[in-house]
């Protein structure tokens, strides 16, 4: 009986100790650490690579959750439009082998497949995932370089309609470029929205 | 022809467990802040989630050992409205008898925070609201069948 209740409390405290870990988050004003990982084309890619670019659209994404897939062709626009000042930074944070069609080889294909106009890197330990506090793909985070410091406009979603790009009404992130490049206050600095959970190693 | 009506019955009720219900947001957060003699454990699952599909087992296991203790387990399926069909399926070959219904709402930033302001859009994740509705407890995790159990036999001593 001691034991048992010695293990619910464990578990309990586990629970807890989860909670503050997810918690320590990048937040919207955070000064965010460059990073190096590989892209599709076997190169090593940072954020300081982009040298003329006025910030990032960092998106942790993958290959085999439903809403990354409903939102590829969108993050493809969003390079599109903003790819010379914002360029995509596409992330696949997820363990491969609880998830195979996330591996690097089949993000090499994906990439080809869908001719992705963006890096798209492979976060293989896990760490850049866990300094942002991902949690689930796709994750979007807007960030701005501000002289030598990069920092987090927006956390959120792409738009607010993930089964059907042309019925959203809200366009999160290209709203907050806009009032990057106006020099104005985002009215919308974070959203929410559902998304596969980000697998992590055991 | 006792055995015929009796199977008619059968049927008719495999119906109705099977069934699920598809819903807006009021309705849920209705359910939700209703004050009755029940623990609520409210689940946010979906059939393209796989520790979702792992772990609705356990959900269904609580279900069954604490329905007569008023213990409601409801499941609510973040599919598409339009793969009802994959839901009720999916369902059937899990044995889900537990209550299922389908929150069909695409602008999730406007009800996620109601649900819990904590919730980052993740899942699974379950929320657990106690008896008359004291007190809510939110999970953005997987739950072991163990850890579920003495969760709910904490509340439910």
């Amino acid at each position: 009986m001691i034991l048992k209740k010695t293990i619910a409390l464990l578990s309990l405290t586990f629970l807890v100790v989860s909670a503050v870990v997810l918690s320590s988050a990048y937040k919207v004003g955070d000064t965010i650490t460059d990073f190096k990982l590989k892209n599709t084309d076997d190169k090593l890619v940072s954020l300081s690579d982009f040298k003329d670019s006025k910030g990032y659209i960092i998106v942790f994404t993958c290959n085999h959750c439903p809403y990354a897939k409903a939102y590829e062709d969108r993050i493809i626009d969003l390079q599109k439009k903003y790819g010379k000042t914002y360029p995509v930074i596409a992330i696949n944070p997820n363990d491969p082998v609880k998830y195979p069609d996330d591996s690097f080889e089949n993000m090499k294909k994906r990439a080809k497949e869908k001719n992705f106009p963006f890096v798209y890197l492979h976060d293989e330990s896990q760490s850049v995932a866990q300094l942002f506090g991902a949690t689930k793909t796709p994750h979007v985070y807007l960030v701005q370089k501000e002289g030598v410091k990069n920092v987090i406009r927006y956390i959120g979603a792409i738009d607010n309609n993930y089964q059907d790009a042309k019925a959203a009404t809200e366009f999160y992130v290209a709203d907050a470029i806009a009032a990057l490049e106006a020099g104005k206050d985002i009215s919308i600095k974070e959203t929410k929205a559902i998304g596969c959970s980000i697998k992590w190693k055991e | 022809m006792k055995s015929f009506v009796l199977s008619i019955l059968f049927i008719g009720l495999m119906t109705l467990e099977g069934d699920v219900e598809v819903v807006k947001w009021p309705t849920l957060e209705q359910y939700i802040h209703q004050k009755n003699d029940k623990i609520k454990v409210i689940n946010f699952w979906a059939t393209w989630c796989k520790p979702c599909m792992e772990e609705l087992p356990h959900f269904e296991k609580v279900h069954k050992h604490y329905k007569d203790q008023n213990v409601e387990v409801l499941l609510v399926s973040l599919d598409q409205a339009s793969m009802k069909d994959k839901v009720k399926a999916s369902l059937k070959k899990n044995d889900i008898t537990a209550k299922v219904i389908l929150l069909d709402e695409v602008d999730f930033n406007q009800w996620i925070n109601q649900v819990d302001s904590t919730w980052s859009g993740s899942i699974p994740a379950t929320l657990i609201v106690s008896k008359h509705n004291t007190s809510k407890q939110f999970y953005e995790k997987t739950f072991t069948h163990s850890q579920l159990e003495q969760l709910v036999h904490s509340l439910n001593p």
